[in-house]
């Protein structure tokens, strides 16, 4: 879009306009006490100054691009982003705060979201997709609001595995206090060994959702499909909370089933950025498409007769049906979906498959490894993707510090969320880890054994 | 306009027809919300319908609204076809566009057709 200043002339022109002489004038309900406070702020610095400051403070921070080797996933994970991605990104034609929505204007953006959406229902074996959420957490807590509103608030339960990850569910308990659902299975000292199947007993025919993650928390990797089918038997739907990258490799949910399959979009081309913006994909079927939180763009013919995209399906949304809405949120997060779109359509089909591929076999060679190392062993038997548990011989923290002396950043402490799980830590693998790292992390963890 | 004489007409333009139970949305409504692109009923057969309760949610390409019941009694049917058909509301709103039954409505404070007539008149200007 056009970047217009205003200059002093045309200023001035509006403040006559609206009757005030200068622009303080329009401050004057502002208490004259605080109107205009004391800083208290140091002399200013010069560009120069400022720069040199803002580098010596960059500094101190240690990041995985040359200062450190990373194992650390848990939700997040270190993919290489190729530089295309960023490319597209910065140009000037997306590059603004806000999502331009005119057709009129803006038939680059809602063609940039509509081609996210098409890649994202592709990925996940879904038919309809959103333009996006702000990231996995929200993804699923817009899940159960969808699953009310199409139960009307006549369903009031939530079924939740305790395998999901910690943050999600609690945003979801964030999302669903105040809305009288109950939610079920949200037990970080249930049975961790147990499958899927041990949500079952808790589903009945007051769930309106059963959340589950895929891989779960823990990186493993289970068929859904008995699960899917005993949650439909008692009329709930089934919500997916999915890693993008490994659905490349393995059956969707879609396949499985599931009604809704969301996720973390941030492993498809968006960096790690200290936790955040991230991206909420949110997908489901057709049959759903009205009770869908969130904007939608669809392809349609101009006056012209040309291929064009709109929004699509407005009416759905909070500003035309207000309280009867689904959910509140209709922003989206245009830059990051665009990344994505971006990164998938780089990668391919086959590329995407090679990113998965490379992540699992170097997360089980690092796991044969790493279970070789006296006092270390892998906590669970279950197939896994790229992430898994092991047990150490020292609490995780300590096994982290000297990780870190050798310039390895290790894997998450689950026993802050699972107390069954007190010294384990969650190991994360990714294209990015060269054998000689994993080999590096191995050798480090055996000295790690004794403190 | 449509406006069937037979027919009854509250303020929300929802039209209850007393010999059949039947209600709906009135041709104004439906003119006015323009291309309908989802309904969904909200009662259920075997529900105690209240006058004035919800009955559907409707959709247009610009605008969505609530139906509201226009008579107490016992829903005995629901329209099932609008939920893969919605255009039925354009078309043919008074026929096969009918939303829920009711045995042995009652209704009380319906406008007639003239005074319902009279009524979308007045708003459109």
């Amino acid at each position: 879009m056009t970047y217009i200043p205003h200059s002093l002339k045309e200023r001035d022109a509006m403040l006559a306009t609206v009757g005030v002489k200068k622009l303080e004038d329009l401050f004057q309900d502002v208490p004259a006490k605080h109107r205009f406070p004391k800083l208290d702020l140091p002399p200013a610095l010069t560009e120069m100054e400022a720069s040199s400051e803002l580098m010596e403070l960059a500094a101190d921070n240690e990041n995985i691009r040359g200062d450190l080797v990373s194992f650390l996933g848990a939700g997040v994970y270190n993919h290489y982003i190729p530089s295309v991605v960023d490319y597209v990104l910065r140009r000037g034609e997306f590059y603004t705060a806000y999502t331009p929505y005119q057709p009129e204007i803006a038939q680059g953006t809602l063609q940039a979201i509509f081609e996210y959406q098409s890649l994202i229902t592709a990925l996940t074996g879904m038919e309809v997709s959103n333009a996006s959420h702000y990231d996995g957490a929200t993804a699923v807590a817009e899940a159960a609001n969808m699953a009310y509103a199409q139960f009307r608030g006549k369903r009031a339960k939530i079924v939740i595995s305790p395998t999901v990850h910690p943050q999600y569910r609690a945003t979801l308990r964030t999302y669903v206090q105040g809305m009288g659902l109950e939610m079920a299975g949200d037990d970080p000292t249930a049975d961790l060994e147990a499958g899927p199947e041990a949500l079952e007993s808790l589903i009945d025919g007051n769930t309106a959702l059963v959340v589950i993650q895929y891989p779960d928390f823990f990186g493993r990797v289970y068929d859904l499909a008995k699960l899917i089918e005993a949650a439909h038997s008692q009329g709930a739907l089934v919500c997916v909370a999915a890693n993008p990258t490994a659905l490349a490799l393995f059956k969707t949910p879609g396949e499985m089933g599931a009604d809704m399959v969301v996720g973390e979009g941030q492993p498809l081309g968006i960096p790690l950025s200290f936790g955040g913006p991230y991206l909420g994909f949110f997908t489901t079927r057709k049959q759903y498409i009205h009770k869908m939180s969130g904007r939608l763009v669809g392809e349609t013919l101009d006056s012209r007769g040309q291929r064009a995209f709109v929004l699509t399906l407005t009416a759905r949304e909070q500003h035309i049906k207000r309280e009867r809405a689904t959910s509140n949120i209709c922003s989206n997060q245009g830059l990051l979906a665009l990344a994505c779109a971006v990164y998938l359509s780089v990668l391919g089909k086959t590329g995407l498959r090679q990113v998965a591929e490379l992540c699992y076999h170097k997360a089980h060679y690092a796991a044969d490894q790493i279970k070789k190392v006296k006092g270390y062993e892998l906590c669970f038997d279950a197939p896994f993707f790229h992430e898994f548990s092991v047990c150490c011989p020292i609490p995780v923290e300590q096994v982290n510090a000297h990780l870190l002396d050798h310039g390895i950043l290790g894997g998450y402490d689950l026993g802050q969320d699972y107390p069954a799980l007190k010294d384990r830590m969650l190991v994360a693998v990714t294209e990015m880890n060269t054998k000689e790292e994993i080999d590096a992390l191995v050798e480090v963890l055996a000295e790690a054994r004794h403190d | 306009m449509n406006i069937p004489a037979h027919l009854k007409y509250t303020k929300t333009d929802e039209w209850f027809d007393p010999s059949t139970g039947a209600m709906g949305l009135s041709d104004y409504a439906q003119g006015q919300l323009s291309d309908i692109v989802f309904v969904e009923i909200v009662v259920s057969a075997g529900d105690a319908l209240e006058a004035g309760k919800p009955i559907a949610s409707v959709e247009s390409v610009k605008a969505a609204a609530e139906t509201y019941g226009a008579a107490t009694g016992k829903v005995v049917a629901i329209n099932e076809e609008l939920a893969s058909s919605p255009e039925i509301l354009n078309k043919d709103p008074y026929g096969a566009g009918w939303m829920v039954k009711v045995e042995a409505g009652k209704a009380s404070g319906l406008m007639d057709a003239a005074a319902y007539s009279k009524f979308c008149e007045e708003r459109t200007h």
